[in-house]
């Protein structure tokens, strides 16, 4: 009895309204826990073979005939990487394409930063035929390309030299340099570089001052393209090269007799400095004034 | 400072025929307030870029304090500009996007900082300074703009609808204290607006253009209450002007909607040469008064709609078949339907010819 009344005193102030539908709030509960996990997934899926190359490559050889393998490093040793940065060209390569990745980079940004923003701000007659014939050099395969280039590269005396290689990256780096920064040329209000020509600047100057620094994110993912393009191309460094090689060239042409330490430490080191690379360039992909997009 | 002289500018932008200005003289004296006002694509826009140096006309000659400057670089001018968009630095302080221009001018540190501080004071900006214009409100961005544009100690000041992108109210308050800005400075100012109400507060004259060209210059209250022709009539002022067909008969009566009375002199006399003249009677919804039907010197009409506005009250009234507004005190009560009795305030009707379009006067 005294249940009932309580149940009537309690029901008109405690469920004034009916129920509020929680469910569609559980749904976006479970979608966001989802993503979660399928981000988790991805990022396992590119992070755990550089994560068994690390391994491997900071192991002792015995440690790598073991069975089963560890996932954890328990014995740690320098020992393999010591080896592979002794053998005969290495180190000459690991410089080598420092410096072409270094000047491909500086070359391709210094040509396709300006050609992207004429694209993206000049109505220039031949614009559409010149965006396509872009493209169309992508289109050829290096094998192509490099066998020419190298013909003309023996006749000229560039052969064989970090120039002829760093030429050959940036003609394969431009075209989405000027895609990529005339897209965020674009994106560049033009006013604002109207009101820094009203303030003093020449058409130069409002470039470099106003419309560069707003366009820095795009550089940024046009440089790691390129960089990590660079660093990664074999086919034309190997043609194009003999004794200056750069390291993928150079540990391809000695991958298939090598002893399975070599080639883990090989691939540690060929991973890395794209890492850190794209690892110091990510916060201007990002991070913008006062409004970072994370 | 100096003053701004505008002779025969006539520009067509790449791949429009249309003229976008076309032959436009004006003389901006040193000091005045100018504003350009007219609807969109009249060419306003175009004249002040012009003017700035962003666009170059195809003919004609602009000069600023007497030297010749139609096709020099924006840079070369020696004027500053407020945008519509702001057009502030995103990737720069508030503080260096306010010196950029002084910057440029390579003045002197302490002096730059000086200016800053003041403009930044006078804007009430200085709390905000050493941030980020994405940090800010739409008003605080234009606030910047503005102080960017008062730093420089220009000949011109160049502003390009500068409150059209702040909200109603930021914009009542901002419009007064633009004015009173401007008015301390003294600079000679260049002002687009399409805002008719913005035009009439802010200027000293006023240049209403239309198509390309100038439709009437002079003081606002002029312009507001002598409109040189339909056009203008129509544009400035809320409502804009009444107009309605009428005809001035040979005996100098003048026929409104089927009723007549006096007709002015000037107009009785051409009329009584010409035996009979159309015109179009022009009249502001403030100047015509409500009376009861069948009082002598009113016009009968039918109350259609009654819109309360809180100041005043505005109805829509029918006058023999054609429609126009009447604004009465907020005190007076009236229903839709009603009959009533307009008189018109006979030192307020403006007359424009049904051809051209233009006013008639004495």
């Amino acid at each position: 009895m005294s249940h009932a009344t309580t149940n009537k005193a309690t029901a008109p102030a405690g469920r004034p309204e009916p129920e509020v539908d929680r469910r569609p709030l559980a749904k976006r509960r479970r979608n966001r826990i989802l993503l979660q996990v399928g981000c988790i997934l991805i990022t396992l899926f590119m992070a755990l073979p550089i994560y068994l190359i690390a391994l491997s490559a900071t192991s002792s050889r015995a440690a790598l005939q073991e069975f089963p393998l560890s996932f954890i490093p328990n014995n740690f040793s320098l020992e393999t990487m010591q080896t592979f940065l002794q053998s005969t060209g290495i180190l000459g390569g690991l410089i080598n394409s420092v410096q072409v990745g270094i000047f491909t980079l500086l070359l391709s940004l210094i040509i396709g930063v300006p050609a992207g923003y004429a694209v993206a701000r000049f109505a220039f007659p031949g614009r559409d035929p010149y965006q396509l014939f872009l493209l169309f050099t992508r289109a050829l395969p290096i094998v192509v390309l490099s066998v020419p280039l190298a013909q003309l590269f023996l006749q000229t005396g560039l052969y064989d030299s970090v120039l002829a290689v760093v030429l050959l990256h940036t003609a394969l780096a431009l075209p989405t340099t000027i895609l990529i920064t005339s897209s965020v040329f674009l994106g560049v209000p033009r006013d604002v570089e109207e009101a820094a020509r009203i303030f003093g600047c020449s058409p130069v100057q409002a470039f470099l001052k106003v419309v560069m620094p707003m366009a820095i994110p795009g550089i940024a993912a046009a440089s790691i393209f390129t960089f990590v393009m660079s660093w990664n191309e074999v086919l034309g460094a190997s043609i194009l090269t003999l004794n200056q090689r750069t390291l993928p060239a150079q540990v391809l042409s000695s991958l298939a007799e090598s002893p399975l330490a070599y080639r883990f430490a090989g691939g540690f080191l060929l991973v890395i400095p794209a890492l850190i690379f794209i690892f110091f360039m990510r916060r201007y992909l990002t991070n913008m004034w006062g409004s970072t997009i994370r | 400072m100096a003053d701004i002289s505008i002779k025969g500018l006539k520009k067509t932008y790449p791949g429009s025929t249309e003229l976008a200005t076309n032959n436009v003289s004006l003389d901006v004296a040193e000091g005045e307030f100018m504003v350009l006002l007219g609807p969109s694509g009249c060419g306003k826009t175009t004249l002040l870029r012009m003017v700035a140096g962003l666009d170059f006309p195809d003919e004609g000659s602009i000069s600023i304090g007497g030297r010749d400057v139609t096709y020099l670089p924006p840079q070369d001018r020696n004027l500053s500009m407020v945008f519509q968009s702001y057009a502030v630095f995103p990737h720069r302080k508030v503080r260096t996007n306010i010196a950029f221009g002084l910057v440029m001018k390579k003045v002197p540190r302490d002096e730059l900082e000086k200016k800053v501080a003041w403009a930044a004071d006078l804007l009430q900006l200085t709390p905000y300074l050493d941030r980020y214009p994405a940090q800010l409100s739409g008003g605080q961005r234009q606030r910047v703009a503005v102080a960017r544009a008062i730093v420089m100690d220009a000949d011109v000041l160049l502003m390009d609808e500068p409150l059209s992108n702040l909200d109603a109210l930021l914009r009542l308050d901002f419009r007064a204290e633009l004015k009173k800005i401007v008015q301390q400075l003294g600079s000679t100012t260049l002002y687009v607006t399409h805002d008719q109400v913005e035009a009439m507060s802010l200027s000293d004259r006023v240049a209403v253009m239309k198509k390309g060209q100038i439709a009437q210059l002079g003081h606002p209250i002029t312009v507001y209450e002598e409109p040189a022709d339909r056009f203008v009539g129509g544009f400035i002022g809320s409502p804009p002007m009444n107009f309605l067909e009428g005809r001035v008969t040979q005996q100098g009566a003048l026929e409104v909607a089927g009723q007549s009375t006096k007709a002015p002199e000037f107009l009785a006399h051409s009329a009584a040469r010409s035996g009979g003249l159309p015109v179009m009677v022009g009249i502001r919804a403030e100047n015509i008064y409500l009376e009861d039907r069948g009082t002598p010197g009113t016009l009968d009409a039918t109350v259609e709609v009654v819109e309360p506005l809180g100041h005043a009250t505005l109805l829509t009234v029918d006058l023999g078949g054609q429609t126009i507004k009447v604004q009465v005190a907020s005190t007076v009560r009236v229903s839709p339907g009603e009959k009533v009795g307009l008189r018109f305030d006979q030192s307020a009707i403006r007359f424009f010819d049904t051809e051209t379009q233009l006013g008639l006067t004495a």
